[in-house]
Parts: structure tokens; sequence; C-alpha cells
């Protein structure tokens, strides 16, 4: 039979639909095999990179390998501890805010006094030219936590200057910087009830 | 065969182009030419799947039947993008983190699946490659303008960010147009995108009919001149 025969043929219109989906996943197969090394080295170094960002500074340890799992204002919580010689210096953890336009991802750094080290947004969908000044390229908002911590600015005034606290807010956007500043508030909450499991310097494994 | 590869170049890059002709693949054209660094991302990584997806259908168009060859169509364009997702957010990690969001919507453009069904599926191998590259082309240019229309009017920017995309050798492309401009949030914002599409479908149809209006002026023109 040739193949102007075959193409009519149910059998054959199946099998070939079958054939293209087998060697198309197989060919998918392959490429996660061969890329998910490089792509899981390339996200660490992303994570590294904003590890740095939040917590300036030269520590000993491996901070993506030193982490807990605690159950965090947001969930479930990764937390990145940063040592020297052994003792836990500081931590870094993601927390996430109700931005306008869905949630606003933040890492933030706080050493083991309870100061603010560093805040940065990693992800929002916020309107651009109005609520991204919470991105450093587009302004210097999201540097006024850095050396902040909850008895300075006293918790009522861990706010957006609307509410009677002490952050700036932006023009034409309001919710934005009430989300982060909301999600920082409940990040330095959730440091201060787990301190003690946080600055534990007994050695933490993944 | 060279008058074939003209006729390619002309019908895609300007009378069959796929934005201000066909006016397929207005999903990811909307979503990502707010600027223009990003239209052009865009446009070159639709031509990479443009030009694999019809060669490969264009091999495999006497096997296929008429029956199922949408799907197999759908699983093989499906397959390219998440390739080239993949190995770009492997190898090329940094342009990843800028059109990451993008490249999953390459699926969504039906013009993908227009060539195939209208093109690749009828013609050799070679002749497919070449539409698929011409299409490519004209749909990289048209998210190129579209993206410099809305970044101009609505950034005063032009290529902002081109250093991400094409590397740092790129950054003389940066240019700030207009300069202490307040910006024009409208344009950056969804509207602003089938504003600029629209303008643009319209002027290029002017051009069109003036066009025409001269040939049908001069008929022998032409031939006065050959």
């Amino acid at each position: 039979m040739n193949l102007e025969a075959l193409r009519g043929k149910l059998f054959y219109q199946a099998a070939s639909l079958g054939g293209v989906a087998l060697i198309t996943t197989a060919a998918l197969a392959l490429a996660d095999r061969a890329t998910s090394a490089d792509i899981a080295a390339a996200q660490a170094r992303d994570m590294q990179q904003s590890l740095t960002q939040v917590l300036p500074g030269e520590f000993d340890n491996d901070m993506l390998k030193d982490t807990l799992l605690l159950n965090g204002p947001n969930g479930e919580v990764t937390v990145y501890r940063a040592r020297r010689a052994g003792q836990v210096e500081a931590v870094v953890f993601k927390v996430t805010g109700n931005g306008y336009a869905g949630p606003i991802d933040c890492m933030m750094g706080v050493d083991r006094t309870g100061q603010i080290t560093g805040v940065r947004v990693i992800k929002h969908k916020e309107t651009p030219g109005l609520g991204d000044k919470i991105e450093p390229a587009k302004g210097r908002w999201i540097f006024d936590f850095e050396g902040k911590s909850l008895g300075d600015p006293p918790a009522e005034k861990w706010a957006v200057k609307k509410d009677g606290g002490v952050f700036d807010q932006f023009a034409g956007a309001t919710i934005t910087p009430r989300g982060v500043v909301k999600a920082v508030k409940g990040g330095m909450e959730f440091f201060d009830k787990q301190r003690d499991r946080l600055l534990d310097d007994s050695p933490g494994g993944k | 065969m060279s008058n074939l590869y003209a006729r390619i170049t002309r019908d895609s890059l300007w009378n069959n182009n796929i934005v201000f002709s066909q006016t397929l693949g207005l999903c990811p054209t909307m979503a990502v030419t707010s600027t223009a660094t990003n239209g052009l991302g865009m446009g070159l990584a639709t031509t990479a799947v443009l030009i694999a997806s019809n060669m490969l259908i264009s091999s495999m168009r006497h096997a296929v039947s008429e029956e199922v060859r949408i799907p197999v169509y759908i699983v093989i364009i499906a397959t390219l993008v998440t390739l080239v997702d993949v190995s770009i957010n492997a190898w090329a990690h940094d342009l990843y983190k800028v059109l990451g969001l993008y490249i999953a919507l390459i699926v969504a453009n039906c013009a993908v699946l227009g060539r195939a069904e209208a093109y690749a599926a009828k013609n050799p191998i070679l002749p497919s490659g070449m539409d698929g590259l011409m299409m490519g082309l004209g749909f990289t240019i048209a998210l190129t303008i579209i993206g410099a229309v809305r970044e101009i009017l609505g950034a005063g920017t032009l290529f902002a960010d081109a250093h991400l995309l094409l590397g740092s050798a790129f950054s003389f492309m940066e240019m700030q147009i207009i300069p202490d401009y307040k910006g024009f949030l409208l344009m950056i914002l969804p509207p602003g995108g089938f504003l600029a599409v629209g303008f643009l479908i319209a002027g290029k149809r002017i051009i069109d009919r003036r066009r025409q209006a001269v040939s049908a002026r001069m008929p022998d023109a032409a031939s006065v001149i050959s």
C-alpha cells in the first residue's frame, strides 16, 4: 500500500498522531534533562543575588544551603541564615503583600538585633508609572525600610502616612506601598515571634 | 527560483504582514509591545519558532493526513516553543528574565499555526523555511515599530534596557528621545497598544491606496521604464 491510500485509514491517522506525540514527548524529556541542571544553577544565582541585595556584608556560610522551614505570615516560608563563625548574624526570608493588581513578593533581611538590613520587591504586577516605584530601578522608596525595627518606628506607625504612619505613599498609588508596608510589618512580627528559633546557632541542614 | 523568494519576502514584509495585514498574533503583540526592546525580543523568538515549525511541518506534509493535521501541527508548535523556552532559561538566563513571560505566549500566536496551514503544509522545505524567516522578520519589524511608538509617546525613551536583550555592546541603542518627559501612561497600558496598532494599520492602508492610485493612473509606466 502506498502513502496515499494509507493516509485515509483511521488506524494510520491514530498511529501517526500517537507517533508525533511520542516523539515530541521524548524530545521534551531529553531537553528537560539537558537543561534542568543549568536552570537550577541559574535560579540559585538569582537567589544568591537577591540575598546579597537585602543583606550586604560578608558571611562565611552558604546561605542557600543553611535554611529553616517555618510557618510564616503567608504560610510556610524558607528562611536563609547568614553566619559568622557559626553564630547566626542575620536571616533573610520572603513575605507577600496584597498590591493593587495581585500579590507583591518581597525578600527582606533582618539582623540579630531586629533591624531591617534591606527589602527588595522580587515580583509584582503593579501599574507601570504609578505603583512600580517600589522597584529600586524606579525610585528610592524601598530603601526607607533599612535600619527600621519593630520599636522604631513604634508598631502603630508602621503604615503609610495617609494611615498615620511614617512611610511615604506615591501620588496616585496608595494601595501598593500600603501592601508592601503591611507585608514587611508582618515579616517583622514573624521575626519577633520566632526569634529564638531563627537565631538558634545549632547547625542547620536543608 | 529567486523570483519565488523575492515574492515571499515582499509578501511577508509588506503585502501580507502578520500584524498589519493579516492582523493575526495580536495577543502577544498587545502584551509585549510596551517598549521597542520587548517587541524586538518577542519578534526574534517568534521568528525562530516560525522557521523551525514551517520546515518541520513542510518535511512531513506528505505523511500527515488531512483529518489529524491540526492536532499534529499544534503538538509540534507547542513542543518547539517549550524547547525554545527551556533553552533560553538554561543558557541565556538574563534574557529569560526579560522575555520569560512572553515566550510561552508564542503558542497563543495563531500566526504560527496559520503559516503551517497556509504555506508549509503545501510547499517544499526550503521555501517554507524562507516563508517562516520572512514572516517572522515582518512580525519582528511590526512589533518593534509598535513598541517604539508606544515607548516614545509613553515614556520618552527608545530601546530602553536593550543591553539586557542584546548584550552590553548594544547599550548605544538606548536613547532618551524626549528629555524630562513626565510620561503618558495610556500608551504603556493596553489601550495604548490598540491605539498604536490601529493608527499604524490605517497608515499602511493609506500608503497602499496611494500606490494603487499611482499605478492605476500610469498603467504603462513600468513598461516604459523597462
